[in-house]
This record gives structure tokens, C-alpha cells and sequence, in this order.
């Protein structure tokens, strides 16, 4: 038992305080031997490997059955509401991206939903930026899945999974970069379209991944779906039946995994899902492994969309990214020069030296931005974790007036008590594992 | 012949009468310079805030459908719906309610077989510093997935006495969301089960969301200058 600076004995009223950062575990069992009571209240995280980031948990143990589970959070907290309150309609996109970080494109994708929707655009939007749109949120649905799986697995011991989860997680992350300059924190779907059009070589490339990934995703399976460890360790972990899904408004994967198919791309289509052949994947048992076999099937039917997308696109080449209306499109268009990208050579030319009027309208929006007709919206689209939302208003002005996401690590996380309370110590983390919480989405 | 004859006065074609406009402030200038600064020229320039004003029967589609069964269920429990509001704009119907019907109205909400609203999206504040009477409201973006349709349903306080009873007994949901509102607008859920912050820390002051939420400034290392606070920097409006 050493000493605790943060926790002092002056600050608890009732019993002792053992704290333990590996290696001194025999200070426990010693001290707990001491006492009849083998009531303890154990305070696991922020900082710690199996939490899924920084979450803390406050769990009261009866031996190793936890008794009562709690769950703390706010430690990632930045106000990225408030910061985009101060920025432009467009710069906000900037912000939100960073909340979810495992599903950036989803985070852009709801919020721009909703700009569109109070701007009165949703019709116009280029057919090639929502193919695009599409595309990129089906790569990042994978991307998000795999570190699920990944993230999942090394918690329980199963280290090869998160391995070869993070090698393929890592093609996607090329693939975005190739596609938007940025592995992560894109800021790449604007209101009224996307930033830009895919660069030469782009749909090879998701082509060579489709194809390496067809071959690579059976590995999961196979490592996984049969294996008694694995098994044991999820099945029958973790459960929450439909009528609890819903009184706890939990969505996404935890929700299909109890039999229900829905899914806000069939049941209420945005970007044109409804034109994409592709099945909702549901599972029967309402489990951790219900829920990681429904990931599993998502990511082949996200291949399958990711697929569709790239024909299409293929037939698209020269096509707009970005809503026709001036007065809302951002100017300029982004140019690989002699020292890296930046605005383009032409457009520069055009408002330098040919057209006064090109030049204030680049100066307005870029810095002015673009009014927004007041009123409010709420477009939630499907991420990987289930209902993401943005509910976005708007006073008239060129700034968000209010944005709230409702995020669904935020909502799925309430579920950790129902979960695991009752159960042993081992099956918490399980259990946080299969709701799969991304801590900078539940706290933004 | 004027006009005006030819004008096409086929019901369809006659706009609606435009209901009670809801105006939440006054936006004034253009640069968001005031004062002896301002050379602008716009400095005088005023436009009111306005949101969608009141939607008038027929809402279309389905909207008519729910507020029928609304009613019709708020009778049937002897609830009345006095003073309530519904705003149709961009493709989305809002319900206002008073604070007192809230928790009546959630339940004919979810329980109502024409209605089966079983999904609660959360709860999310918004705090109108100039609607004067009605600064804080709260707003909660309801789902029915047997009939796959979205409301939104609208409650205010006064800041003077931002209570707003807690639907939690209704949606377990929103016991998480209706914390952040009350950590981030200091609206208080009364009937919550236990609100305490959840995102600031447990001893913070103020509730940052709020409009009036003061906010700093940067100092930087030249002549003892500071960069002011974002709400005080020159900025269109």
C-alpha cells in the first residue's frame, strides 16, 4: 500500500485505500486478508489498456462479481460545440470531425446533412459527391470495425487479431489519405458536396484493396467465429434484449444483434443508399459475439458498397463535386503546384488578374462564409456504433447557433451497467469491447 | 384587365397564412464592429431573428396523422394540450409543448399504438439569451420505428426558474442526456433519478453552453496585448 497523492485518506470516509500500478498485487490480496469484508470498490481508468480510451470505471466487487458498475466520463471533453458556435458554417466541419474519431466521415456527414437541409440544397448536391460520400463512409465503416475487432480482441488476450486488425485498418487509412490528403480529421464532406474531386489512380487502388481485403476478411473468421477461447470468452457476455436496446436507446450493431434489423441506410436512406445492393446484417443471441458477427458481416456488405460506388464512379470522371450555387460553394479548387498542394494556379490567376468580382466573392465566402435560413435540423445517418445525429440550428447568421451531436458511444455507453453488473470482472471489458464506445465521440 | 386576374387562386396555390412568428433576437450591424469603430456604414442595420413560424392545418403527409393521434390521445387521457405550438419546416415537424404536459406527452408518445414513438434520440439544449420568457429550451428528437417516422418535440424555461420535468421515467435513454443538458444549460430535470454534471468537472462553475457563459481570452507576450475572447472578437453576424 503506498502512498496516494490524489486520493488522500482524508478524502474517503469508509475503508482503506490500496493503490496499485502493477507488479504489487500481493498488497492487496494481504491487506484484503486482513478485513472480513470482501466488499471492494475498485476505480479502473481513466488510464488503463482494456478501458477502450480514457474511461473510467467504478465497479463494486464481491470477490470478482461486480456487484455495481458506473461508468465516468468527461475526461476527453473539449467543447467542440461551443468552439464551432465561433466559427463559419463550413469551419465547423473542421471540429466535428475530431469527435468520433474512429468514424470521422460519419461526424461530417450528419452535420452536413443537416446545414443542407436548413440551406434548402439537398436536391442539388452533385450525383458524383454523393457517390463519393458514399464511398468514403463504407471505407470508414471498415476502418472503424477493424479497430473494434481489433481493439476487442487484444483486451481479451487475442493478440493476432489486433495485429491484423490494425495492418488492414492501416489500407483504408492510406486509401483516405490518398483521397483527401489526410489519414484521420479528414474535413473532407462540405456543405454542399465534398472538398475534391479523387485523384488519378484513386479507384485502382480501391479496386487492388477490395480485392486484397476479399481474401484478407475470411482470416477474421477464421481466427475467430470457431475458436472455443473466443467463444467462451463472448458468448452469452454482455447481454441486452431488444426491449432494453430501446428503453436505453441503444443503436448500431448492439441493436442488429438482437435480431432487429434496422438500419437508418435502408430505413431511412440519405446520399442515395437506397440505389446500393446491400443487406442488413443481424444476430440472434443478443450477445458480445452476436455483435461482433454482425460487425464482421457489416464489413463485407461495406465492401459491397465500397465496390458499387467505384463502378460508378468510374462513369462519372469530370463530374462536379461541389453544389453549383456560387454563393454557397467554396471558391477555389486545390492544385498539386512545385511545393505541395494549395490553390490551384488558374483559380489564382482568375481572381489576381481577370475578375474583381471573383475576387470579393472568394474574399466573402472564405472569410464571411455563407448565411444559413434560421431554424433547425436533425439528419442522424447509420455510423458504425449505431444513430449519429446532429441537431443543428441556426439564427440566420454565417455560425452554427447551436450544434449538438448526439453521439452513439454516448448513448450505447449507459448500457455498461445492465451489461455487466452481476457478472465477473473479466466480462466488463468484454462487455465495453462489444458496445464498442469511442470516448472522443461520448465526450466531444 | 389587371393583373391580378390572371393570378392562379386555386386553394393550392393561395400561401398559407403565415402563424405567429417566433423572433429570438435582433441581429444588428453587419461587420460586428459597434461604436466609434464602426466606419462601415451598416452600424444602423437591424434585422430580427426569426424562426419557422406556426404551421397551419393541413401540416401534409403523415404529420396531420400524429397530430391527430396526438390529440385525439391527449383527450382520451384528459390532458389539455393548451397553448401548443407545431412548426413544419425543411421536411420536419416540431411539436411545442408546456413543460407541464411534457412528461404526459412523452408517454402518449410512446405508448400510444397510432403513435409508438419507442426511441428517444436525447435531449438538446439550446439557450436563446434575447427570447425573453422562454431563454432555455429543450429540445428531443423523438423516433417511431413501427411507423418509421421523426418528431421533435420543444419545451422552454424561463432563466429565471429553468425547470423542465425529467422524461427519464419515460425514456431510460435519456438519463445521460438530460445530465450533459443540465451540466451544459443548467436546466434542471426535475424527477431525474440523480443529476449531477457529467462532462465538467463535478465542481465547475457555470454551465459553458449557455450564451452568456464568459469566455477567455489569450494573452500573448507583446505590450502585455491579448487576444480577446471569441465572443468579443470583431466578426460578421
Amino acid at each position: 500500500m503506498s502512498t496516494d497523492y490524489y486520493a488522500g485518506s482524508s478524502e474517503t470516509t469508509e475503508g482503506k485505500v490500496f493503490t496499485v500500478t502493477g507488479q504489487d498485487w500481493d498488497s492487496i490480496a494481504e491487506g484484503l486478508a486482513e478485513e472480513a469484508d470482501e466488499r471492494v470498490v475498485v476505480n479502473m481508468g481513466p488510464q488503463h489498456p482494456s478501458t477502450h480510451g480514457v474511461l473510467r470505471l467504478i465497479l463494486e466487487l464481491e470477490g470478482e462479481t461486480v456487484t455495481e458498475a458506473r461508468c465516468g466520463i468527461g475526461y476527453l471533453h473539449t467543447g467542440i460545440e461551443k468552439n464551432m458556435e465561433y466559427r463559419s458554417w463550413t469551419q465547423g466541419v473542421t471540429f466535428c470531425t475530431r469527435m468520433d474519431y474512429l468514424s470521422p466521415f460519419h461526424n461530417e456527414m450528419t452535420y452536413v446533412l443537416g446545414v443542407e437541409r436548413l440551406l434548402d440544397i439537398e436536391d442539388e448536391i452533385p450525383e458524383k459527391a454523393q457517390v463519393m460520400r458514399v464511398l468514403l463512409m463504407e471505407l470508414n465503416r471498415i476502418s472503424s470495425h477493424l479497430v473494434c475487432i481489433a481493439t476487442g480482441g487484444m483486451e481479451i488476450g487475442a493478440l493476432t487479431v489486433m495485429t491484423i486488425g490494425f495492418r488492414e485498418r492501416e489500407l483504408v487509412l492510406d486509401l483516405f489519405e490518398l483521397i483527401t490528403g489526410l489519414r484521420m480529421n479528414h474535413a473532407f464532406i462540405r456543405p454542399g458536396g465534398v472538398a475534391q474531386d479523387l485523384p488519378p489512380g484513386a479507384l485502382d487502388e480501391i479496386r487492388g484493396f477490395i480485392a486484397l481485403m476479399r481474401k484478407r476478411l475470411p482470416e477474421y473468421a477464421d481466427l475467430c467465429n470457431a475458436n472455443p477461447i473466443f467463444k467462451a470468452r463472448l458468448e452469452g457476455v454482455g447481454h441486452l434484449d431488444l426491449a432494453g436496446c430501446l428503453a436505453l436507446g441503444l443503436s448500431g450493431p448492439v441493436l442488429r444483434s438482437t435480431g432487429y434489423p434496422w438500419d437508418l441506410r435502408k430505413t431511412q436512406p440519405y446520399s442515395g443508399y437506397e440505389t446500393y445492393d446491400f443487406d442488413v446484417q443481424t444476430w440472434d443471441t443478443s450477445d458480445s459475439y452476436g455483435r461482433f458477427r454482425v460487425r464482421l458481416a457489416e464489413m463485407w456488405e461495406s465492401l459491397k458498397i465500397v465496390e458499387q460506388a467505384a463502378d460508378r464512379l468510374a462513369k462519372m470522371d469530370g463530374q462536379p463535386v461541389m453544389v453549383g450555387d456560387k454563393k454557397i460553394a467554396w471558391p477555389s479548387q486545390l492544385a498539386i503546384g512545385s511545393d505541395g498542394m494549395g490553390n490551384s494556379l488558374d483559380h489564382i490567376r482568375h481572381i489576381m488578374g481577370e475578375s474583381m468580382e471573383a475576387l470579393i466573392h472568394h474574399f466573402k465566402l472564405v472569410t464571411e462564409g455563407f448565411r444559413v435560413p434560421a431554424g433547425q435540423a436533425y439528419v442522424p445517418i447509420e455510423s458504425p456504433r449505431g444513430e449519429l445525429g446532429a441537431h443543428v440550428v441556426s439564427d440566420g447568421g454565417t455560425r452554427p447557433f447551436r450544434a449538438h451531436f448526439r453521439d452513439p458511444s454516448f448513448t450505447n455507453l449507459q448500457a455498461t451497467s445492465v451489461m455487466s453488473e452481476g457478472g465477473m470482472v473479466a466480462d466488463v471489458i468484454v462487455a465495453i469491447a462489444s458496445i464498442d464506445p469511442v470516448m472522443g465521440g461520448v465526450d466531444r | 384587365m389587371t393583373e391580378s386576374d390572371h393570378t392562379d387562386k386555386t386553394p393550392e396555390n393561395v400561401p398559407a397564412p403565415t402563424g405567429e412568428v417566433q423572433q429570438v433576437g435582433v441581429r444588428q450591424g453587419m461587420f460586428g464592429v459597434h461604436g466609434t469603430g464602426d466606419t462601415s456604414g451598416y452600424g444602423g442595420l437591424t434585422q430580427a431573428k426569426v424562426l419557422p413560424g406556426e404551421a397551419q392545418r393541413p401540416y401534409g403527409g403523415w404529420f396531420d396523422e400524429v397530430a391527430d393521434a396526438l390529440e385525439a390521445a391527449a383527450g382520451a387521457a384528459g390532458l389539455e394540450l393548451g397553448a401548443s405550438r407545431v412548426v413544419v419546416h425543411r421536411g420536419e415537424i416540431t411539436f411545442h409543448v408546456r413543460r407541464e404536459d411534457l412528461l404526459a406527452v412523452a408517454q402518449l408518445l410512446r405508448d400510444d399504438e397510432r403513435l409508438r414513438f419507442e426511441f428517444c434520440s436525447g435531449v438538446s439544449g439550446v439557450h436563446y439569451p434575447e427570447d425573453s420568457g422562454h431563454e432555455l429550451h429543450a429540445v428531443y428528437h423523438l423516433l417511431s420505428m413501427t411507423h418509421n417516422r421523426r418528431i421533435r418535440l420543444e419545451v422552454t424555461a424561463p432563466d429565471a426558474d429553468p425547470h423542465i420535468p425529467s422524461i427519464v421515467s419515460v425514456y431510460p435513454t435519456n438519463d445521460w442526456h438530460e445530465r450533459e443538458t443540465f451540466d451544459m444549460f443548467g436546466i434542471v430535470f426535475d424527477g431525474h433519478p440523480a443529476l449531477t454534471r457529467i462532462l465538467m468537472p463535478d465542481d465547475w462553475p457555470g454551465h459553458p453552453q449557455r450564451k452568456d457563459y464568459p469566455l477567455g481570452g489569450i494573452p500573448v507576450e507583446y505590450k502585455g496585448g491579448t487576444v480577446p475572447p471569441p465572443d468579443e472578437r470583431r466578426s460578421y453576424n
